[in-house]
């Protein structure tokens, strides 16, 4: 029923909304003093609440660091979980200001989705995770097999392209929240659970014995995840752009929550301009000289978050991989400040 | 020459009393026209407003998705489907799994109901107080929760497909559903089946020249075997002129899953389950209402006239207590349709979920979506009360 209310309240906001003239939805948020930001519904690692109730995670971070940017305080945010199916409609309705929801970056919902891709903060694949007493090796293995997975996600497409490729039987069901199709592939409904590889790692945690289960060395598809907002607002999309992109230029120059008062004052260049003590790059984007000070001493740069949070350091333990910078053997790049 | 014809026509109202104004068919009139213009206007601006919307946002609008590749898959298809079929064609699947369902827990439904509803009824202690018991416990939960209750506490715990041992030698009951037997049909089988349908319908007639006999009070005479040779040897004789086209083919353990039987989906059989037995207490309390608002003379008049218990209660309360049953029965198959729309929560393919759900979220189209399945809940409804609402008017009384 909250799909129904959800869609509902689409058709009523493009039907009410007066036409054409929008607000920017930066001054918007800073009228409101509060960002919105759709989350997950527990995902550890990307975006869950912890036992206090505060939203921890990779994507919860970006939404700290543009609410730091913008307010000097990482808290002033809204969080609205969604499911994968929902999460669309909630940001196209407005409810939500930005998107951080492990979301693929894909053609038809950069376009006919009425949505923008801000960048990419986490690149994924998707893989099976099988319980061990199975004896399966390979995901070449499971012709005939029962699948769950989630609703709304480019993994319910895949799956089906990579059977349909193999001349593979299976059998899809499909579920509306993530904790639904693990309890369902938990009680033995289906042989094997897909999702992107990293949501695999989060999820098992859930499961009663973790190590029963173990996922498949088969990554069947690109998964580039990121934040997305509205067409239309190009103020707005170069804010999100931008917060990301600061978090890896940040990372880059190895300024980090705990040097970041040293770093103030580096006689760098590049370091000045991407801190604000040169050029108003920060004005530019509708925010402050300061922006990536704030960034950086509130939530930390992208390496600092990603090892807190879904990296070595964290439960989930995943590697950095491709998600490594440029320069260090990663596919992570973000344009110059200047 | 022309003074004179205006002032008439002018003077035609106030003869009425007053100005026109103070007509009040007029003035009537003009509120109803006024009115009539602004919600025009308002549904036009609506229009309006939600068309350069989506366009200044650059969200794809029109009905042109219906043709194009759905690319998922969907676990019960009872029409031909595949990832490749359009999304046209995955609304028809949606809508048959919502029917399918809606139907057949109609059906159980009622049974049960009229069941329960009796047995409340019963003079045996032991039956009303059960009766009583299954009715209060399964209307006051929520059914939501009765879904998940089936899906998951019953069937979920059922054992997996290799663990499974057959029950009656070939229906598996597994946490993936009820497998059993299909009946596998090659060429040929369609004249078995005629067969099957000719003997039955040489039945009927012999049946019907039975009783006509009966009535016109000429000698009876058993056609029992005659019936049975029909119903079973003409069909058995075309399986064996054919060459045994229709056979069982049995389930059969391979790698994950059983492969050759036919199977029940457990999505299918909690939503069923919950939806036949949730609705039957309602139904219960409805059969109960009708029976004991029929007065207490109608009965003692057919006892004094010496009817049997079973007489009076087919021909004399059952038919007054129809009419009180009908109008509330069909709110209950509306329910049970609406209802089936909780098929979501545990992934069962209906109508809501594969078209104002995975469709919906993969064409980004909410607008038409939300709007075809208004309609489509609608016509739905409309159909179920419309048919309800013919037999109310067959069993109401006639005349007077």
């Amino acid at each position: 029923m909250k799909r129904m209310f959800c869609a509902l309240f689409v058709l009523a906001g493009f039907a009410v909304t007066a036409p054409a003239v929008n607000a920017g939805v930066l001054d918007d948020v800073k009228n409101r003093g509060v960002l919105h930001c759709g989350v997950t519904q527990g995902l550890p690692g990307f975006s869950s609440p912890d036992d206090k109730g505060n939203w921890t995670g990779l994507d919860v971070d970006l939404c700290r660091a543009i609410a730091a940017a913008i307010f000097d305080d990482p808290n002033k945010i809204k969080y609205t979980p969604l499911t994968a199916k929902d999460r669309f409609t909630a940001l196209q309705s407005g409810e939500i200001d930005v998107l951080s929801r492990n979301t693929t970056w894909t053609l038809s919902r950069d376009t006919s989705l009425g949505l923008n891709f801000a960048g990419i903060n986490y690149y994924d694949g998707q893989g099976f995770m099988i319980r061990k007493d199975k004896k399966v090796a390979s995901a070449l293995e499971l012709s005939g097999a029962s699948i769950c997975t989630q609703t709304g996600t480019t993994s319910e497409l895949n799956v089906a392209d990579y059977f349909r490729a193999r001349n593979m039987k299976y059998e899809i069901v499909s579920f509306t929240t993530a904790d639904e199709t693990l309890k369902a592939y938990e009680s033995g409904r289906c042989d094997t659970f897909t999702t992107d590889v990293s949501q695999l790692y989060a999820m098992r945690l859930k499961l009663g014995n973790p190590s029963d289960h173990t996922v498949l060395p088969e990554v069947i598809s690109k998964e580039p995840l990121g934040p997305v907002v509205r067409h239309g607002d190009d103020q707005w999309f170069d804010v999100v752009k931008w917060v990301l992109f600061a978090m890896l230029n940040a990372e880059e120059m190895n300024i980090t929550q705990k040097n970041i008062d040293e770093a103030v004052k580096s006689p760098n260049p590049e370091v000045k301009r991407l801190l604000g003590s040169e050029g108003n790059f920060g004005e530019q984007l509708g925010l402050t000289r300061d922006w990536v000070v704030r960034i950086v001493r509130h939530v930390g740069n992208y390496g600092e978050s990603y090892d807190r949070n879904v990296g070595i350091g964290s439960k989930l333990g995943i590697e950095r991989g491709l998600n490594r910078l440029w320069n260090k053997g990663g596919i992570q790049y973000a344009p110059p400040i200047r | 020459m022309k003074r004179p014809a205006a002032e008439s026509k002018a003077a035609a109202p106030p003869r009425r009393g007053g100005s026109l104004a103070a007509d009040p068919r007029f003035r009537a009139f003009v509120v109803q026209a006024i009115l009539l213009i602004a919600i025009v206007w308002i549904g036009w601006t609506l229009f309006e407003n939600i068309r350069q919307n989506l366009a200044a946002q650059k969200i794809a609008s029109g009905f042109g998705f219906f043709g194009e590749t759905a690319g998922f898959g969907i676990s019960q298809t009872l029409i031909p489907y595949t990832e490749e079929s359009t999304y046209g064609r995955a609304f028809f699947v949606g809508l048959v799994n919502t029917l399918i369902v809606s139907a057949l827990a109609i059906v159980f439904a009622t049974i049960l109901g009229f069941a329960v509803g009796i047995a409340r009824l019963s003079r045996n202690v032991l039956l009303a107080r059960l009766a009583e018991a299954y009715v209060e416990v399964l209307r006051n939960l929520p059914l939501l929760f009765q879904i998940l209750f089936w899906y998951l506490a019953v069937l979920g715990t059922l054992p997996g497909p290799r663990q499974s041992t057959p029950l009656l030698g070939a229906v598996y009951l597994t946490n993936r559903g009820i497998i059993f037997p299909k009946i596998g049909l090659e060429p040929g089988s369609g004249i078995v089946f005629g067969a099957l349908g000719i003997g039955f319908l040489l039945a009927l007639i012999l049946r019907f020249l039975q009783r006509r006999q009966m009535l016109m009070g000429s000698e009876r005479r058993s056609f029992g075997w005659l019936t049975l040779l029909l119903i079973v040897g003409l069909p058995a004789l075309a399986f064996v002129l054919t060459g045994a086209p229709v056979s069982l083919k049995w389930p059969e353990l391979r790698g994950f899953n059983f492969v050759g039987g036919a199977r029940l989906n457990p999505e299918l059989l909690a939503l069923l389950f919950a939806l036949s037995t949730y609705t039957a207490s309602f139904i219960a309390e409805i059969v109960r209402a009708g029976v004991l608002a029929v007065p207490r003379g109608q009965t003692e008049a057919a006892f004094s006239l010496g009817l049997s218990r079973r007489t009076t209660l087919r021909r004399v309360v059952a038919p007054q207590a129809m009419r009180l049953i009908v109008p509330p029965l069909t709110s209950q198959y509306l329910n049970i349709t609406k209802n089936s729309s909780l098929a979501a929560a545990i992934g069962y393919p209906d109508f809501f979920y594969v078209f104002a759900g995975t469709t919906l979220n993969q064409t980004g189209q909410a607008i038409e979506i939300i709007a075809i399945t208004m309609a489509v809940y609608l016509a739905i409804s409309l159909a179920t009360a419309i048919f309800m609402n013919w037999y109310n008017r067959a069993i109401a009384l006639k005349g007077a």
